[in-house]
């Protein structure tokens, strides 16, 4: 998995009401869902954005509620990948669940500015920030959670292990 | 080396031995829950994954509360998707309408949950059953459906924050305000991706109802759980509400702890946590004076019948001041009842609340009682993130009931003793 687009760097403590505030949730299409991505930060948020890039954010993104529509949100807005110093807990799990993926750069992620260039390389574990030349060596999914990604999310897993169609 | 309560409720529930944090166990769950906002979600995943049947259906429980009584076409569509599959699968503790209340309120007076129990749920507030000493954690819509249709899922066992809250209680202060403390400590982001473990004397003498506010706000430190012993007062609760087989359930003396915490509460005033994070705390005293649009009391945290009395013992002969709105909302149609029976509910409207039905509405801006910009409101809920009660230009502060209370009736934040004695 390599992705390569613009960063869209957001603070820290990003809440899930910030990424899809309540009124927006009565659906759970995530094309719908990814109209009002950020709407709870900066009406229009969602605008600047083009399929493919990348959100970089600060400490314990995602924090709040348990609403999945949040990473549907994110994945709706043609954002494929978020890097963050790191990710509240239920939103890390509902990230991978949903097939976005999520790296945990810890304070490197200061060195990527909002609208540098840059390339995920989910494998490898490694990001590169084309506009400065830099590299950084990220914690690398664990092994069970790429599984999870690879395999196209949890609901395909499941459907394997009750014996359904892949 | 002995285990924290989260390692030993999580060793009923696996055939793997749990050796300590960072390990990841698979666990049979007690309970399944999603509400209406995210049970809509936990079905399309559900028919997704190709499942025609739950787990068990006495262990999954659905609850609408989010946007019901409906708020408009939409929320009555999705609610009507959750209703629909319930009936299909055979769902049997299925509530709307007159059975409804605030999910993390209505479980536990159902007798639904209980000591050493794990219970998954489709809402962050599900670390509220730790109260009980249950181990009880929010997940997304996925997770939950997953669970739902295998009756398992993977927990990560999670480093434990160990709390002891000691001294001695002042008046006007509770179980809210050492939540507060204790996040405005630690910060949002203190105990992410651990539990906390409270304890203390403070603790043995509290409610239950007390000790579900503090576990609710776990999540508000980013923890996993939020937990308390099972011990004599735990079990008369669940007993009280049908739950004979109910057994204590403490954590080891020798348990290792990643961090500890002793608050001592002597002299401690009631607690607000300002705009726009749950860490920004403050003693009442430097707050007071700053006016508000609109209390609301109630939601999982502070709407059950211990909260009304509070709130009504402070409301009891006084009027809520002009030009703020006081909002009640009892958490459950049992907490509604016994207000009733009690005569709180004539206390309210005598000082000039709305007293509305059980319902999650404004705590998440989702209806009866949305911010407009400039708007200033002090709530019981939980979250006071920037856009989290409507206008991205309001404010919400949080506090106790009786902050609350008093605070309807001076009309600018206030210490309950200033109001009422």
């Amino acid at each position: 998995m390599r992705f390569e687009g613009k960063a869209h760097v957001v603070g820290d403590h990003i809440d899930t009401d910030a990424i899809i505030p309540a009124r927006f949730l009565v659906t759970a299409d995530p094309g719908e869902l990814g109209k009002n991505c950020m709407e709870g930060l900066t009406p229009g948020w969602v605008r600047r954005v083009s399929p493919g890039d990348v959100l970089v954010a600060g400490e314990n993104f995602g924090c709040g509620s348990s609403r999945e529509h949040a990473p549907l949100a994110i994945l709706g807005a043609g954002i494929p990948v978020v890097l963050a110093k790191s990710f509240a807990r239920i939103f890390y799990r509902n990230g991978f669940n949903m097939g976005l993926v999520l790296l945990e750069m810890g304070d490197a992620i200061d060195r990527l500015g909002d609208g540098n260039a840059l390339v995920v390389d989910v494998a490898q574990g490694v990001v590169e920030n084309r506009t400065t030349g830099e590299t950084f060596q990220v914690r690398p999914v664990p092994g069970f959670m790429m599984e999870m990604l690879e395999a196209g999310g949890l609901v395909q897993y499941v459907r394997r292990r009750l014996g359904g169609a892949a | 080396m002995g285990q924290s309560l989260a390692e030993k409720i999580l060793q009923r529930h696996t055939n793997d031995p749990v050796e300590g944090p960072g390990q990841i166990v698979r666990c049979r769950v007690s309970l399944a829950l999603a509400n209406d906002i995210t049970a809509p979600l936990a079905i399309k995943s559900l028919r997704a994954m190709g499942v025609s049947r739950v787990f068990d259906p006495e262990r999954v429980v659905l609850v609408c509360d989010h946007f019901t009584p409906n708020k408009d076409i939409d929320s009555a569509e999705q609610v009507k998707v959750v209703r629909d599959f319930a009936r299909q699968f055979g769902i049997v503790h299925y509530y709307e309408g007159g059975d409804v209340g605030v999910e993390h309120a209505l479980l536990p007076e159902l007798g639904l949950v209980g000591p050493g129990d794990v219970v998954v749920g489709a809402d962050s507030h599900t670390c509220t059953y730790g109260g009980l000493g249950a181990f009880a954690t929010g997940l997304g819509s996925t997770d939950v459906a997953a669970a739902m249709a295998l009756g398992e899922t993977w927990f990560k066992v999670p480093e434990t924050i160990r709390v002891d809250l000691v001294g001695t209680v002042a008046p006007y202060v509770s179980a809210k305000d050492f939540i507060l403390e204790v996040i405005g400590r630690i910060g949002v982001a203190g105990a992410l991706y651990k539990a906390l473990e409270f304890g203390g004397p403070v603790v043995d003498a509290m409610s239950v109802e007390g000790r579900m506010t503090m576990a609710n706000m776990a999540i508000e430190a980013g923890g996993k759980a939020g937990l308390f012993a099972a011990d004599a007062t735990t079990l008369a609760y669940t007993a009280a509400h049908g739950r004979t087989q109910d057994a204590p359930i403490v954590p080891d003396a020798d348990a290792a702890y990643a961090q500890r915490l002793r608050v001592d509460v002597t002299g401690m005033s009631p607690r607000v946590a300002c705009p726009h994070l749950p860490e920004n705390v403050k003693p009442v005293e430097e707050v007071s004076g700053i006016p508000v649009d609109q209390v609301v009391i109630g939601s999982c945290t502070n709407g059950r019948i211990e909260d009304l009395r509070v709130a009504a013992a402070v409301l009891r002969g006084r009027k809520v001041a002009r030009g703020v709105r006081l909002i009640v909302l009892p958490a459950s149609p049992k907490a509604y009842r016994l207000a009733l029976n009690e005569g709180l509910l004539e206390v309210f409207l005598d000082a000039g609340a709305v007293v509305g039905p059980p319902t999650c509405g404004p705590c998440l801006g989702g209806h009866m009682g949305i911010l407009a910009g400039g708007e200033r409101c002090l709530a019981t809920t939980n979250r006071n993130f920037r856009g989290r009660m409507g206008s991205l230009e309001s404010e919400v502060y949080l506090a106790s009931p009786a902050v609350a209370a008093a605070t309807a009736v001076a009309g600018t934040i206030i210490h309950p003793a200033q109001v009422a004695g």
